[in-house]
């Protein structure tokens, strides 16, 4: 087997009372990885073993060509010789320094060559406004910024997000989402991010990395997963693709802008996106409608697609199925009674129209 | 202060330079010591414990027997000090030094384990995760946020071998300046009938000690001091 050099391997065997963990993750060398899957899949296991905090787990890491962890050759190169940047899911600012001395404590041992320009990351997370205060007067979701930025002030070469929003409330996880975002247009640095909220992986993550039960389930490219539905059956709710695409058109009265997809076109809400934006858009399976004709004029669902059953899966629950749909090459999901594709005479190769109602995209 | 012999007040800075020594002494040994208790990975964690905490337990005048034994001129302890030219350690003020910070040690120690127990983990890891080193770590998260846990075991050291009677007593004798200490002058001063002076002695003594004790829980807002 030929080493990649890029990116980071990992290969984990684990064992503590029922828990079984047993991986083989590649993170590719560019853009966000998210470890998805539900709550005791293993994900918080690989991301410690990955930073090196926990030396009992036995496997193989190796990253950008060096070795981490070899437990074949009893090599372990310590958590704080591997240039990682940590975040954990609650803040964990050190309680005896205030926000300025937590990221001088980072700063100071800042491994890289070059100077970080730390300025633009202060401001971006809204930490400028900060500095003075003491840890303990922070709300939730300004610890978690403040953990952050510190994480990147060290200089990481990679960076590990564990569920840094699980602890917020909504317009704090709100807030942050938009700045990871943002993070994540600017940020070079390959990052691991643990996750079980599908929103946030579709809207951050490039990759996706699926766990269950200690045993990743599936990886690859997001919308590629996506597109197949390989979800933990606890997870079929949560079914969806990502479609990617460019805001062509902004409706002011109605607030709803256009986006253009390699299949075709959708209307969603407005946030703050102007006309050339790329946008991301994620489609629940849940949120889709099919028909076999063209809906009459008299729906209010604003996205009409038209599309051809690519294929059929089972879901969580046995009333119901999952209808893969090919749009012109983009993929789509659509959750549906069994009942409804057999009234409705479903089978691969059927021409539908799929109804999208844009209230459902507001993301 | 009135009511003080010169004998008294000799005995008194004997005292004074006692527990200031064996605290000094107790806080440098007794914090790598109390470090590798809270966080060790091995099994010796256990006994090394037990045995810390053991003079809570013992009769002060059992440890002072076998101090007595241990560093006497027949004694391993004693063969060993006399081979390195210091002589016999039991009636010196050397010998009360190790003796009382063997009886104070977990008064220290138990101090400085709980408050690094305290920390947890997760300080440590984030400590990592920004690339420091166990060193660094140890100096820039456990200090900082144990120092709690140094004063209660300062003054607790200090305090109790200010109190102590039955290893003096054993190991020490009562030569004045040397092992003369002002428990010990208190024990003389009721043998030889002198309840007023006695009397002077063991008010200085309870005040100071309520005084140390009080300002602890003065300097340690956020909770009290747990020692068992």
């Amino acid at each position: 087997m030929t080493e990649v050099a890029a990116g980071l391997q990992v290969q984990l065997q684990y064992q503590r009372g029922e828990f079984a963990l047993n991986v083989d993750i590649n993170v590719p060398s560019r853009g966000i990885t998210a470890l998805f899957g539900p709550s005791g899949a293993g994900k918080t296991t690989c991301l410690r073993a990955i930073a090196g905090l926990d030396p009992d787990i036995a496997g193989r890491i190796a990253f950008a060509g060096d070795v981490w962890q070899d437990s074949s050759t009893r090599r372990l190169v310590p958590a704080h010789q591997r240039r990682i940047g940590y975040v954990f899911q609650e803040a964990s600012l050190f309680p005896h320094l205030s926000v300025s001395g937590n990221l001088d404590y980072s700063q100071r041992r800042a491994r890289g060559n070059g100077p970080v320009d730390h300025k633009v990351w202060l401001e971006q997370f809204g930490v400028d406004r900060l500095l003075a205060r003491k840890v303990g007067s922070l709300s939730g979701g300004e610890r978690q910024r403040v953990a952050i930025v510190r994480a990147l002030l060290s200089d990481p070469a990679l960076l590990l997000l564990d569920e840094p929003l699980s602890a917020l409330d909504a317009p704090a996880r709100s807030e942050l989402l938009g700045c990871l975002e943002q993070l994540h247009a600017d940020l070079a640095v390959p990052t691991i991010y643990v996750s079980h909220a599908i929103d946030e992986v579709a809207r951050l993550a490039d990759h996706l990395v699926v766990m269950e039960a200690g045993r990743v389930l599936s990886q690859g490219s997001l919308q590629s997963i996506l597109a197949h539905g390989e979800l933990p059956r606890v997870m079929s709710d949560q079914l969806g693709v990502v479609i990617e695409g460019q805001v062509v058109a902004q409706d002011q009265v109605d607030h709803l802008i256009e986006l253009a997809f390699a299949g075709g076109r959708l209307w969603l809400p407005q946030r703050a996106e102007r006309v050339g934006d790329r946008l991301r858009c994620r489609i629940s399976a849940r949120d889709v409608v099919l028909s076999t004709s063209a809906p009459a004029t008299g729906s209010s669902a604003l996205n009409v697609i038209e599309a051809v059953v690519a294929g059929r899966m089972e879901a969580a629950h046995p009333s119901q199925c999952i209808v893969r749909l090919d749009v012109h090459g983009t993929a789509l999901l659509a959750s549906i009674t069994r009942r409804s594709w057999r009234s409705l005479a479903l089978a691969p190769g059927s021409h539908v129209w799929a109804q999208v109602k844009a209230t459902a995209l507001g993301t | 202060m009135a009511g003080l012999s010169a004998e008294d007040w000799t005995a008194f800075a004997l005292t004074m330079r006692l527990a200031a020594t064996v605290t000094v002494l107790l806080l440098l040994l007794g914090t790598p010591l109390a470090w590798w208790l809270a966080r060790g990975r091995t099994a010796w964690r256990r006994p090394v414990s037990a045995l810390v905490t053991l003079p809570l337990v013992l009769p002060p005048t059992v440890l002072g027997f076998y101090l007595l034994l241990l560093l006497g001129p027949h004694g391993a302890g004693g063969r060993l000090t006399t081979a390195l030219g210091l002589g016999t350690l039991p009636f010196t003020f050397a010998g009360l030094v190790v003796a009382s910070m063997l009886y104070s040690l977990p008064f220290v120690v138990q101090p400085l384990q709980n408050a690094f127990e305290a920390i947890g983990q997760r300080p440590f890891d984030v400590a990592a995760s920004l690339g420091a080193g166990p060193l660094d770590r140890f100096f820039s998260v456990a200090l900082p946020l144990a120092w709690p846990g140094f004063l209660t075991a300062a003054v607790l050291g200090f305090a109790h071998t200010v109190g102590e009677f039955g290893v003096v007593l054993m190991i020490g004798g009562n030569i004045p300046g040397q092992t003369r200490v002002l428990s010990m002058r208190i024990y003389d001063h009721v043998e030889a009938g002198e309840y007023l002076q006695a009397h002077a002695l063991s008010l200085y003594l309870l005040a100071f000690s309520f005084a140390a004790l009080l300002a602890m829980h003065l300097l340690r807002p956020r909770r009290l001091i747990a020692h068992d």
